[in-house]
């Protein structure tokens, strides 16, 4: 039977047939569909951790203990869980463990565009790399093979392209697999440096073999064709090469770490032209070179940014592309926005207001550096802000604190933030920190975390309190608002901002998207006390418009939240249907 | 058969994954290779979306590029302008004549183009529909989607009792009349050009 599913789907499938049966992983567009969809089959635990650290050492116990395991992240998320992934790979695995890293060439959802393969290179673990959804799905089942096989961990990597395409898969029954017994072995799992000295020289074996099976794997194959030209390829660029020059040799590398040299020079010789199509950086062409096999052209030909596609092949190595017509003025951009109701925007407005250095982090709150609100100073990775907050307010003393925050949402508070208000008690900062607690992980589309009192399954757990930890830890001033009232918000931040210890405020209201939250029906503005001032533009709320010197509402997104009503200073909006 | 391309192109929250997902199990069901591609995360949230649709006898790039789609289905006319460079030669727009303002409309950095139909219909074969008003004929404003998914269903040729199984398949039992309606009506627009 074939079905159309989502790669990150087929990448669940994959797990399912191939007997897998734990998946600890934490949200990360465009990774995040595979452990939902994981977690709708009853032969899989599947679970959301704080961070991908604790996700991946949860799914190297589960190795240890005897099943298939499994792991998945975003191309950030494997930096932090890069340390027990480095020296899993000396320990290797018991049962099969797969770790999945999606990289987002073009940065649609992301801070940074870094590149995985770096990663499978530096920590010595196999690479897979599939091209769509079918080989998401098959590539999981060949990976836990080479998991067991040669006794590591192995990385499936992914793009947002192949992660959130739709193609064809043919399903098959899942491969049940009987639990591998947990054998005492502390030379093998010890990473002392005495056991360790001596798990690297099996890595470094474990790689040779890799490199001789990665000549014989049909996970890499050749499709010779005319060879004036030849292209070595993997990924998405492997479906752009084929619409682009569908005639063309092509060596296609399933496995992209270790490569397959032997191969990859025969291919070399069989062609005229030799092109390297790989988005990101040089990673194959640069290695292609380092063992002495000709390149006429890669990132010299398509550069080290943003995504390629089968325009671009074709513009970039000369061929005829579809003629098009553009429009002919400018377009104004559409960026992405708070939503109509969201409970950050109220909060944002207060802190353009009161103009405030805000550090701030990873969520959808990050939109509050956008304009009209124009209220964010920095953001860098997943709970940075609070360890941020702490060393600029260290450097430049008490008058800096008295107007700066770092803003954290509830997630990223659980996944990075709360070692950061450890630091901030233990070294006596004075920092003030807002978590914006809207009741869910929003951004990466409504998980659950540790905060929710449910589970990925929503199954009630205990629900961790954002001001108990903040008490327990040593923080003194720790309070609550409702970022609704934009006045009381704006009061409470004056306050805790003068104070000089640490301090934290939960900002909190859950997220309008939520489907338990209920909508009010959408205000209106009586044009006669409109006197077009602007000030409820100030809150860059989508639904309002401001045309003719009067504002008006768009009743057809507009949820009634009543934001714009606490900006008028003239009594203009009106609770009523306008239609 | 040659691959065809068709883009779903709106503002995030307007339902074009819906869209998507109806067309593609319609294509699945006329036994097409089939491959959609989209972008979710930070790219909804009242931004600029696009979805690509594929299918033929063998479909290889997921995306669609600039002078390959034969059909545009846009949920709102700024973004029409947006992507029309994705149309091919002798390519055909669908488009909702429904205005979302973006964000720099909204603080008054630029306006909103004006006559933005006209020039496009210039440019391209354009149907331009008023699927907002139609979807609120039909029961909700929400089901725009269907509409536009109507208007298409009527250019392009494949059965309509193929397209009503996919909607039956998609949408929720309890919106199914109301969705029907609504892609009536659009199909009744497809048929006027």
């Amino acid at each position: 039977m074939k079905k159309l599913m989502l790669g990150n789907q087929a990448v669940a499938r994959g797990l399912y047939q191939a007997g897998c049966r734990f998946v600890s992983s934490y949200p990360g567009t465009p990774s995040t569909e595979i452990t939902e969809q994981a977690a709708l089959y009853d032969e899989i635990y599947a679970e959301w951790a704080p961070n991908e650290k604790t996700a991946a050492e949860a799914a190297v116990g589960a190795s240890l203990a005897g099943v298939r395991s499994f792991c998945a992240m975003k191309h950030v998320g494997f930096n932090v869980a890069a340390d027990p992934l480095f020296t899993a790979s000396y320990t290797g695995v018991n049962g099969g463990f797969v770790i999945t890293v999606a990289d987002d060439p073009g940065m649609h959802s992301s801070q940074n565009e870094q590149d995985s393969r770096h990663y499978a290179i530096a920590s010595k673990l196999a690479m897979l790399e599939p091209s769509d959804s079918q080989e998401c799905c098959d590539f999981v089942t060949a990976a836990y093979e080479i998991s067991e096989t040669y006794d590591t961990p192995v990385i499936l990597r992914t793009c947002t392209r192949v992660a959130h395409s739709q193609s064809l898969v043919e399903l098959k029954d899942r491969d049940e697999r009987a639990l591998k017994p947990y054998e005492r072995n502390p030379q093998k799992y010890v990473a002392a440096p005495a056991n360790a000295v001596k798990r690297h020289v099996e890595v470094e074996k474990r790689m040779e073999a890799l490199r001789a099976f990665a000549e014989t794997t049909g996970l890499n194959r050749d499709e010779m064709g005319d060879t004036s030209i030849g292209f070595v390829t993997s990924g998405t660029c492997y479906l752009y090469v084929k619409e682009a020059f569908p005639e063309a040799s092509v060596f296609k590398l399933g496995l992209v770490n270790p490569m397959p040299v032997k191969r990859l020079a025969d291919f070399a010789e069989k062609v005229d032209r030799l092109i390297v199509v790989e988005e990101l950086d040089g990673v194959i062409e640069n290695h292609l070179r380092a063992v002495g096999i000709r390149v006429d052209g890669g990132k010299d030909i398509f550069g080290l940014l943003g995504e390629l596609s089968q325009n671009r092949i074709r513009e970039k190595l000369g061929a005829a592309l579809p003629s098009f017509a553009a429009y002919e003025e400018a377009v104004p951009g559409r960026p992405p926005v708070m939503c109509p109701g969201c409970p950050h925007r109220g909060l944002f407005t207060v802190l353009s207001k009161l103009k405030l250095t805000v550090l701030g982090d990873i969520g959808c709150y990050t939109l509050g550096s956008g304009a009209p609100l124009n209220a964010v100073d920095s953001v860098l990775c997943m709970g940075a802000s609070i360890g941020m907050a702490h060393g600029y307010t260290k450097v430049l003393g008490e008058d800096a604190a008295k107007k700066t925050v770092a803003v954290i949402g509830d997630s990223t508070f659980m996944h990075s933030g709360m070692t950061g208000i450890v630091n901030l008690v233990y070294n006596r900062g004075i920092a003030t920190v807002l978590v914006l607690d809207n009741s869910i992980t929003g951004m990466t589309g409504h998980q659950q975390n540790p905060t929710t009192g449910l589970t990925l399954q929503n199954e009630p757990t205990y629900p961790i309190r954002i001001e108990d930890f903040c008490r327990a830890v040593g923080v003194q001033r720790v309070r609550v608002v409702d970022p609704q009232d934009m006045a009381a918000t704006e009061a409470a931040i004056k306050e805790e901002v003068e104070a000089i210890e640490p301090s934290v405020i939960i900002v909190r209201r859950p997220c309008a998207l939520l489907k338990y939250v209920k909508h009010n029906p959408p205000l209106s503005v009586d044009p006669d006390k409109c006197k077009g001032c602007r000030s409820c533009m100030k809150i860059g709320c989508p639904a309002i418009r401001f045309s003719d010197k009067k504002a008006s509402i768009d009743a057809t997104i507009c949820v009634g939240c009543g934001l714009c009503e606490q900006m008028c200073r003239f009594g203009a909006f009106e609770h009523k249907e306008v239609r | 058969m040659k691959t065809t391309s068709i883009m779903i192109v709106g503002v995030g929250g307007q339902g074009t994954l819906l869209a998507s997902k109806l067309l593609g199990n319609v294509l699945l069901k006329q036994g097409y290779d089939v491959k959609l591609s989209e972008v979710h995360g930070m790219s909804q949230r009242g931004g600029s979306v696009v979805t690509y649709v594929r299918y033929g006898d063998k479909v290889y790039s997921p995306i669609v590029d600039q002078g390959e789609a034969d059909y545009i289905l846009s949920f709102e006319i700024l973004e029409s302008a947006r992507w029309i460079s994705y149309l091919k030669e002798g390519g055909r727009l669908i488009t909702n004549t429904q205005k979302t303002w973006p964000m720099p409309v909204i603080t008054g950095t630029v306006p909103y183009p004006e006559n933005i139909v006209e020039k496009l219909s210039a440019m391209a074969d354009v149907t331009a529909v008023d699927a907002l008003k139609l979807a609120e004929e039909a029961g909700s404003s929400k089901a725009v989607n269907v509409v536009l998914i109507g208007v298409l269903s009527k250019l392009m040729d494949i059965p309509e009792a193929v397209w009503l199984q996919a909607i039956d398949e998609t949408v929720p039992q309890k919106f199914l009349e109301l969705n029907k309606r609504a892609f009536a009506l659009g199909r009744a627009c497809g048929a006027g050009e």
